[in-house]
């Protein structure tokens, strides 16, 4: 059976997702302030169309996209714009400040204070017979609503959905199997919005001009299958996964799904494989249907140590900080070791409570000191698990021994570029070495070392 | 009070962590819990029952050579540690137990102290912590040794106590006995009429030998043990075996003075402890599991060279400790290709 098909490698981490997958989704209070980083995708960021001191709409447009892999970025409430900051040169005040992003380094954002009235101002009109709506209008409500990626990645939807010229993908995934720990934001929005959720599918199937479309769903999530069938309308698929880490990464999505390999180096466009996140989906629907921009997500704030977990519906800008108050806060401060924004497998562990949840903000979750495990590592006994488990087929083992020898060129030949950084090899290995984390330098020095290239090359002319 | 309080949260100030005291690291944050001494710890177990064997066939002087060859295996392990200026950590990860069980396993039951002394030291000292310590070995720790005493007293390893069951039957007590395999390659026609009915004994391990060897049946347990504890892969014992057999079975066939058969090969000498605990120690074989089974095969080739033309009777040490040798090569050559691999036209 083809729902059945396995890629290479894969492990079975702690799941934690009942703590919160029986929580339904609820909004959250309206806060007092909310910061906005300019860059929540991938791409270049975009640029502040207010000044400080402007007031402005829930829903407004407050930074635009510059170039085509960019997207517009509207306010979750309506307030003023109080950031601040000096133009380094000029001097002049300007609308932008700086907080800590969720990777730790500084990024510019907008802070807007809420005026308390959460007043409406979308601009864009509702389209309710879409089927009859040219795709390239589609698309280009899509982009104005400023949708991304919300599995992850944060890609421009508009772009992914907009296949160059020659290119004819026949087939649509769905994600929706929400491999990673703990999180259980699309599988909430699955049971509760389904019929929403297929509409968006039917919208981008439409825009792509797909043929097939599959719902990849894991086992572990029977109610949302079954929800998501009675639900069905023609031309999707709901297809079982297997129960196995990295199941939602594309590459080896699109291979459990279609038995088709995405070649190393290339886009799933190559296969005719276009990958949507549930989330997305949902985003689109809204985007078309109730002209409603992407300002807010759904969210899980989970983990033991949280007093109230749960799925929220989450504004964008939100901080940490005050996302946990929503949850009740923590049981005991002095035990929690790790914030993390994502699952505990790929999530970006935090330093501060300001971090701003971005569009890409599928989760928060909390660990408990004992649960960490501070890595201690040994040298490899070569028992070759991290080789079993790694779901793109690499020698972890090898190429760590590499990357400690700061030997980036064999690094680079051994495809460290092919790394997907899911983290299965460090999980699993007993000597504790760190192994993903070593790979994660490589390729930031294989990177550069291609830009230096890339720049002599252009030098010469 | 303030237990009742924890379950009313909405009456109690809400706590938030001080984000000064989080612990900030780079993904994944959980970990599936698995260590080297974990890892060390169930070969060790997986070796109780060749424990037991060994006691079971040879008395309690079994136990004496067991717990002197463990001793001296971890006191060298510190001495070198501490000599060598590193942590003492690495000595608790069971490793040096275990190298010392296995060290055991290939001596005799009667075997001299200074016999276990000088085994644990090449073991130990020579072919592990001189080579950098537990994961650079490039051979096997026991192995080394095994062949070092072979060599360098070729009097005292070839002679085999019997059995206790032997003992009772005998009236001469310290009667020093050839294994099946040895009277086996001295002469084959009297080797035949000897053993060649006696297989039930060759599988439970009543026979001479040295402590490890001589029970299959144990060393199934132990080993299957460890197969389902997915510590060691079943693909090495099994080619291994399976090439010794196809081998001897096939010379056997055809010239049945050269050798015994197939079944006689795999239940005698080494070839079980060899094919489920030596050829599987995960530092001195390849990483793949394409690797293993080529690195098995080449052990079962060598193996069956040996046993049948070569001037000793055994060759399951030899054999494992050349193949040792080849890993870094036979690595090289498994290398998985990525998925998606594809070797199209060039950028």
């Amino acid at each position: 059976m083809a729902d059945h098909l396995l890629f290479p490698g894969g492990v079975h981490p702690k799941d934690g997702k009942s703590i919160s997958f029986s929580m339904p989704i609820q909004s959250a209070p309206l806060l007092e302030e909310y910061t906005i980083p300019l860059s929540q995708h991938i791409g270049t960021p975009a640029q502040p169309i207010v000044k400080r001191g402007q007031r402005v709409l829930k829903g407004q447009k407050i930074a635009e996209a510059t170039d085509n892999i960019s997207a517009h970025i509207h306010a979750p409430t309506s307030g003023e714009i109080t950031s601040v900051s000096k133009h380094p040169i000029t001097g002049e005040m300007l609308a932008m400040t700086n907080c800590i992003g969720p990777a730790g380094h500084m990024v510019s954002s907008l802070v807007i204070t809420s005026d308390g009235e959460d007043k409406e101002g979308f601009t864009l009109m509702p389209i309710e017979e879409w089927q009859s709506i040219d795709k390239k209008i589609l698309l280009e409500r899509i982009k104005e609503a400023g949708i991304v990626g919300m599995g992850g990645a944060a890609f421009p939807t508009h772009v992914k959905l907009n296949p160059p010229q020659g290119k004819r993908p026949d087939t649509l995934i769905i994600n929706g199997a929400e491999c990673e720990p703990f999180l259980t934001a699309d599988h909430r929005l699955m049971l509760e919005e389904p019929e929403k959720i297929i509409e968006g599918i039917l919208m981008m199937k439409y825009i792509l001009g797909a043929k097939t479309v599959y719902i990849g769903i894991e086992r572990n999530k029977p109610d949302a299958i079954k929800t998501m069938k009675k639900h069905l309308r023609e031309g999707i698929e709901v297809r079982e996964l297997r129960v196995l880490y990295p199941q939602g990464s594309e590459k080896q999505l699109i291979y459990a799904l279609t038995k088709r390999k995405v070649r190393m180096g290339t886009l799933p466009m190559e296969v005719n494989c276009i990958v949507q996140n549930i989330g997305t989906a949902f985003a689109v629907f809204e985007a078309i249907v109730m002209g409603k921009p992407l300002f807010e997500r759904i969210t899980t704030i989970t983990g033991e140590p949280v007093v109230r977990p749960g799925n929220w519906r989450l504004r964008i800008g939100t901080s940490i900080g005050d996302a946990l108050k929503m949850a009740g806060g923590v049981k005991d401060p002095e035990k929690v070791g790790k914030i993390l924004i994502g699952g505990p497998m790929m999530g970006l562990a935090q330093f501060s409570l300001d971090t701003p949840i971005m569009k890409s903000g599928s989760g928060v979750t909390l660990l408990n000191k004992d649960e960490i495990v501070q890595y201690t590592s040994v040298p490899c006994i070569r028992c070759g698990r991290c080789v079993d488990v790694c779901p793109m087929n690499l020698m972890p083992s090898t190429m760590s021994i590499q990357a400690m020898k700061e030997r980036f060129d064999l690094l680079e030949e051994w495809h460290v570029m092919d790394c997907l950084e899911c983290g299965c090899c460090s999980y699993v290995c007993p000597s504790q070495r760190p192994l993903v984390q070593l790979f994660r330098l490589g390729k930031s020095h294989v990177l550069k070392k291609r830009q230096r290239e890339l720049e002599k090359l252009k030098a010469k002319g | 009070m303030s237990k009742e309080d924890k379950n009313i949260p909405d009456h109690k100030e809400i706590l938030l962590p001080d984000a000064s005291k989080l612990i900030v690291s780079s993904s994944p944050h959980l970990h599936d819990s698995g260590q080297v001494a974990k890892i060390m710890r169930e070969v060790a177990l997986a070796m109780l029952p060749l424990v037991v064997a060994a006691i079971w066939v040879f008395g309690l002087p079994a136990v004496r050579v067991l717990l002197l060859c463990t001793a001296f295996c971890l006191s060298f392990e510190l001495i070198s540690l501490k000599l060598l200026g590193k942590s003492l950590k690495p000595a608790t990860d069971f490793s040096a137990v275990i190298t010392g069980m296995l060290l055991a396993m290939n001596l005799d039951a009667n075997a001299p102290w200074w016999i276990c002394l000088i085994g644990s030291f090449i073991a130990i000292v020579v072919a592990k912590q001189l080579f950098g310590g537990l994961g650079y070995n490039p051979f096997n720790p026991a192995l080394v040794a095994r062949v070092g005493l072979l060599i360098g007293f070729p009097d005292i390893m070839t002679v085999w106590s019997p059995t206790t069951a032997a003992q009772k039957v005998s009236t001469i007590d310290a009667q020093s006995l050839a294994t099946p395999l040895e009277i086996a390659s001295q002469s084959t026609a009297a080797g035949k009429e000897l053993l060649w009915d006696n297989y039930f004994d060759l599988f439970t391990g009543n026979i001479s030998g040295c402590l490890g060897e001589t029970s299959a049946l144990a060393i199934l347990v132990g080993g299957g043990y460890l197969i389902l504890r997915r510590i060691i892969w079943w693909q090495i014992p099994f080619f291994y075996i399976l090439t010794v057999a196809i081998i001897t079975g096939l010379v056997n066939n055809f010239v049945p003075m050269a050798t015994p058969d197939a079944l006689f090969h795999i239940l005698t000498g080494g070839l079980m402890i060899g094919a489920f605990f030596m050829a599987t120690d995960m530092q001195t074989t390849p990483v793949t599991r394409k690797g293993g089974a080529i690195f098995a095969i080449g052990c079962g080739v060598i193996t069956s060279v040996i046993r049948i033309w070569g001037a000793y009777p055994e060759g399951v040490s030899f054999a494992i400790l050349f193949m040792n040798a080849f890993t870094p090569l036979i690595d090289k050559m498994t290398r998985v290709k990525p998925f998606g691999f594809w070797q199209g036209e060039s950028k």
